[in-house]
């Protein structure tokens, strides 16, 4: 980011959230640098930014749509990098529609199942065919319920071959530039005006700066984080912001690319080494039945051995990883004890578990340092699911309010549940801290960091690695007579670790095992390099392929810490980056098609003719000597197939997708939708929401009337969540903490002055906030920070509410919980939460107590005629503009729901 | 109390030790003078990194008598150059914050209160629980024979704070015995 010409930060409060991470781009402006925020909130972030663009919660894809269009329409794109590492010149196949042409959807829509069947969007492909996935199309609904888009954390999605058709002039009505082009025509200044609040002179000010600060010589970075995902159409916002970045050619370069801002110590390690119900380390899907019911299905629907680039080897991903779990139990013969692993039939997300312990369905369920009572969606769905259930482990630091609800949550104030009628078992086991224990973190940019242990854990606070070896012990102990075929993944699996003179696990040994090793061979034992070494033939293991190299020579390389100011800007030898210790992905976009650098002032990684390799400030992400000019026969498949100018080698034709033939439920191309709740109607389509997100109808889950529908003026304001700098997530590691305690002492809720006159909300004094799903109370903060919008004619205010507290009698200090206000919907790509955006209404004072509580939402809900129809409908009056809802060439979109 | 000379009034000092700023010797007493910081007299310094957020700072933790006594900003990190956020700042609280349990806890069903439990009989409890459910909550196959393999009697959700070496042995354990509800703050 401090390489950066500007910086816009859009879906992040940066200054306050990451604070220490802000100071690069304080540094990027002091040497010229323009930053501009995009959020709702102005926040300190805006504060030291050179302009603070307020915009209406959730409407970020018109905005980036609009900025797309103002770059092609003014021909300001990067029309070297585009053609060339862009797919903007591949065919797409005839039957695709766009959702221009069928008011807000695109074909293959299916009203019965409310999800896509993607199959018309795919390439064209010579003599009349389309290019698939290799194991044939997976409807939507099948492809949602396992998250699917969440496996493309690595590689993107697999297709049958590479032999795309392409028109280099880009004139083709079927190339992907001119359905780009048309698809965002109506994403223009006076939209953005009327659906986000933003002026046409301060869109033209962004427009100018970002395509000022774009080409050769200049780079303009994105910096985004969970106000960006945390939509129905999250996957999206992000999406649109990649394709403006591709166009602007500001992807793989210096001071470029979209920095993820993740909130966690090691989120991104979480789902590079997942625990996630539809992943296996290094974004390998879990299987499920149905689509990968033998190894060979599996590996044929993972990818292609035709298609181009690394993501082809994954086959040597998964034997390596099936070799590391299962050691010598894992043979050619048993295909490598592939059936050993579980199967999904559909969605397991934290969500969907939370309803089946509504249903009795879940026993067993342990909390490890998280606080779902508080941070999650819905927090009495949440703590009523908790229950049902007949056992609970909660593992953590302090006696989180996971862990009390059954003595003093809400439902007990309220007389939902009684102490004494809770059948639940809680164990409680306490935690160690980060210097108690040694380990790896990897932050937000796929940096791991070790970390030496400091001091023993006190009392009986265990780390994770000493509870689960100990429990997977124990288990296999007590399993270690059964003849039952069930058991043998357990007892088959490789659970030797080297222990100390306590009997706890040696975490690197752990780390070792990631890394993977050679089994047979000169090298036999010996710990592998880099990935590239994995083979399919089980003569290798790696428990996460992507990690491997961090333990080449058997060196830890995440504890490498040769100082800063001794290293350039790359810093390859503090910690160590996947893949390879690589800084920048894809960093082969940052010379010209020819291998030249785009310009000297953004020189990173470049061909060098005499030494036949590429060279440069970071390691070269592509085939090391693959010479710029080289054309393979796209045929041969796999790293082989690439050309000297494929700079997205984990790409299955290797370029920078604009458009998505593959791998998103939801569209191809990134569509606007209103929010689930919202009190504006789209002003682009008759479709109201994203026709594909994920709802659930259910009596404990209501949803508020969107504009136009009765009732919407019951909760008439939108709310938005949000982080402070002095607490983490759902306070675990800060409500407990006196100093942070103090610094940030109880919960409030920010309006503007116009709301709170509107509303008779006095400063400092108490305000009850309103949704279908509960009330909560908070203090009042009256700041011109929260500007009301004039959005399509008529004002929308905007509450902001941090979500830190929660109710309980344990913590420092405690109050009411902003996400019991939300509901479950999800994004149908990653099954993430739309917590970002949401309506309510608000009222001066506390809140009622007791019975009352739920009385007063009771009220509001049938005030507004609330049903658990009202805001799911899937398809909104398709024909409303005069178009066939059955769409030009029969297909069968939409239907009127 | 003898009278104190004006010559020991703070701003004669900052005058006549060219303390200007007020920030050096004019300022000291002797209690302060005497002082010495904690990272000063700590037996050892080790390197670790920043639990909270996902930029990664670098962090010293000072250690005197097997206590943790002060974390600080690690300068040599690339990523933080010594600086910390209130969080990280206030890490070593984390660790020694008077309200951190380290006593494991049980409640029974219908229990109004905890009671104490020893850390191996809830080990033991735990994988008894563990092994039931998943006996009593198995399928094997779905209604057209695929193979299932696993257990939706028993779920975890994550933090996203814990280390990729934690998280390996979760997923490791958790997926050989079938259980796939295994989640983390990531979906969140």
């Amino acid at each position: 980011m401090a390489n950066a010409d500007c910086i816009i930060i859009q879906g992040s409060n940066m200054a306050e959230c990451h604070p220490v991470g802000f100071q690069w781009v304080a540094e990027a402006k002091a040497r010229g640098a323009k930053v501009i925020h995009i959020d709702p909130r102005f926040t300190r972030t805006s504060a030291v930014s050179d302009k603070h663009l307020p915009i209406r919660a959730g409407s970020d894809v018109v905005l980036l749509g609009a900025l797309i269009n103002y770059v092609i329409a003014n021909d300001l794109w990067f029309k070297e990098y585009v053609t060339a590492y862009t797919n903007a010149a591949t065919l797409v196949h005839e039957d695709y529609r766009d959702a221009e042409d069928l008011g807000g959807l695109f074909s293959g829509f299916d009203p019965e199942k409310g999800a896509y069947d993607n199959s018309s969007w795919a390439y064209d492909e010579a003599e009349d065919g389309s290019i698939d996935e290799p194991a044939g199309p997976e409807h939507g609904a099948e492809a949602g319920a396992r998250a699917a888009g969440d496996a493309l954390g690595s590689g993107g999605p697999p297709l049958e071959h590479a032999e795309v058709l392409r028109d280099d002039t880009l004139q083709n009505p079927r190339t992907v530039f001119q359905i780009l082009k048309r698809h965002y025509a109506r994403y223009t200044p006076e939209m953005v005006r009327d659906m986000c609040g933003i002026s046409e002179a301060d869109f033209a000010y962004l427009a100018k700066t970002i395509t000022e600060n774009s080409g050769r010589d200049r780079t303009t970075c994105f910096a985004y984080a969970v106000g960006w995902t945390q939509h129905s159409l999250g996957a999206q916002f992000i999406r649109a912001a990649a394709i403006l970045q591709l166009l602007l050619g500001n992807v793989g370069r210096p001071g470029g690319g979209i920095m993820a801002l993740r909130g966690h110590a090691s989120i991104q390690g979480s789902t590079d080494i997942p625990t996630l119900f539809n992943l296996l380390p290094g974004y390998l899907p879990m299987p499920s039945a149905g689509r990968h019911d033998t190894l060979e299905e599996y590996l044929a629907a993972n990818a292609s051995k035709s298609q181009k680039g690394f993501w082809a080897d994954a086959d040597a991903y998964t034997i390596s990883l099936l070799k590391a779990w299962w050691g010598d139990a894992a043979t050619a013969d048993n295909d490598w004890a592939y059936d050993y692993l579980p199967r999904l039939t559909g969605a397991h997300g934290t969500y969907e578990t939370v309803m089946s312990m509504l249903r009795d369905e879940v026993e067993g369920y342990f909390l490890l340092g998280q606080n779902p009572a508080v941070g999650s969606a819905h927090g009495r769905m949440q703590r009523l699911g908790m229950s049902h259930l007949k056992w609970l482990v909660v593992r953590d630091l302090n006696m989180i309010e996971s862990a009390t609800w059954w003595k003093d949550g809400p439902e007990i104030e309220s007389g939902e549940l009684r102490t004494e009628d809770i059948e639940t078992e809680v164990f409680f086991l306490p935690a160690a801290t980060h210097v108690e224990k040694a380990g790896s973190f990897t932050q937000t940019q796929r940096l791991l960091q070790w970390r030496h242990q400091a001091v023993a854990p006190p009392g009986e606070c265990q780390s994770e690695l000493q509870f689960f070896y100990e429990l997977g012990h124990r288990i296999r102990e007590k399993l270690a007579d059964s003849q039952d075929e069930r058991d043998r993944p357990l007892l088959d699996l490789t659970w030797d670790y080297p222990t100390d003179e306590h009997g706890d696990p040696d975490p690197e040994s752990v780390l070792a095992e990631i890394n993977g090793r050679h089994l047979t061979g000169p090298d036999a034992g010996k710990p592998l390099s880099a990935y590239t070494e994995l083979r399919a033939d089980g003569s290798t293991t790696a428990g996460c392929w992507i990690y491997t190299g961090v333990y080449a020579e058997g060196i830890n390389h995440a504890a490498s810490r040769k100082p800063g100011q001794e290293q350039g800007p790359a810093a390859p030898e503090w910690g160590w980056a996947w893949p390879a210790n690589r800084r920048i992905l894809y960093n082969r976009a940052s010379a010209d098609p020819a291998g030249k650098p785009w310009s000297e002032r953004k020189k990173y990684v470049w061909w060098d003719a005499e030494q036949g390799k590429w060279v440069g400030d970071d390691v070269p992400d592509f085939p090391p000597t693959l010479a710029p000019g080289t054309k393979p026969d796209p045929s041969v498949g796999g790293p082989a197939a690439l050309s000297g100018d494929d700079p997205f080698i984990m790409q299955s034709d290797g370029k920078g997708w604009l458009f998505a033939p593959k791998g998103l439920v939801d569209g191809p191309l990134p569509t606007h939708y209103e929010a689930q709740e919202s009190p504006v109607a789209n002003g682009l389509y008759p479709q109201q929401q994203s026709p594909a997100r994920l709802k659930y109808a259910r009596k404990d889950n209501l949803s508020a009337p969107s504009a136009g529908t009765p009732g919407a003026e019951v909760y008439p304001f939108v709310f938005t969540t949000y982080r402070l700098t002095e607490h983490h997530t759902a306070g675990g590691m800060s409500r407990w903490l006196p100093y942070l305690s103090e610094l940030q002492p109880e919960m409030f809720c920010e309006v503007s002055p116009e709301l709170a006159a509107e509303r008779g909300l006095e400063p400092y004094g108490w305000a009850t906030i309103i949704s279908p799903r509960s009330a909560i109370e908070a203090k009042v903060l009256v700041t011109d920070r929260m500007r009301p919008l004039a959005v399509g004619g008529h004002t929308v205010h905007q509450i902001g509410l941090p979500y830190h507290w929660g109710v309980g009698s344990n913590a420092v200090v405690s109050g009411d919980a902003a996400n019991d206000l939300l509901g479950v919907t999800l994004d149908p790509n990653v099954q993430i939460q739309e917590s970002k955006v949401a309506s309510c209404d608000i009222r001066p004072g506390r809140r009622p107590r007791g019975k009352d509580l739920l009385a007063l939402v009771a009220e509001y809900q049938a005030r507004a005629g609330l049903t658990i129809e009202t805001g799911n409908r899937t398809v909104t009056a398709p024909a409303a503009e005069g178009k066939d809802p059955a769409g030009p060439d029969g297909h069968a979109e939409g239907g009127g729901k | 109390m003898a009278p104190r000379s004006f010559l020991q009034w703070p701003v004669v000092r900052q005058l006549t030790t060219g303390d200007l700023l007020g920030r050096g010797p004019s300022v000291t007493s002797p209690k302060t003078q005497a002082m010495t910081p904690r990272t000063a007299t700590a037996d050892r310094v080790v390197q670790s990194v920043c639990p909270y957020c996902a930029v990664g700072c670098g962090q010293r933790v000072y250690v005197k008598d097997e206590k943790v006594v002060q974390i600080e900003g690690d300068p040599d990190s690339p990523i933080s150059r010594g600086r910390l956020c209130p969080k990280g700042s206030a890490s070593e609280q984390l660790v020694n914050s008077p309200g951190r349990q380290t006593k494991v806890l049980y409640r029974a069903p219908r229990a109004r209160e905890w009671q104490r439990l020893e850390l191996s009989t809830a080990v033991e409890m735990i994988a008894d629980r563990f092994i039931e459910s998943r006996r009593r909550t198995w399928q094997q196959t779905d209604d057209h024979g695929r193979l299932l393999r696993r257990t939706m009697g028993i779920a975890s959700l994550g933090g996203a704070t814990l280390d990729n070496e934690e998280n390996y042995l979760i997923k490791k354990l958790f997926t050989a015995a079938g259980a796939v509800q295994t989640e983390n703050q990531a979906r969140i």
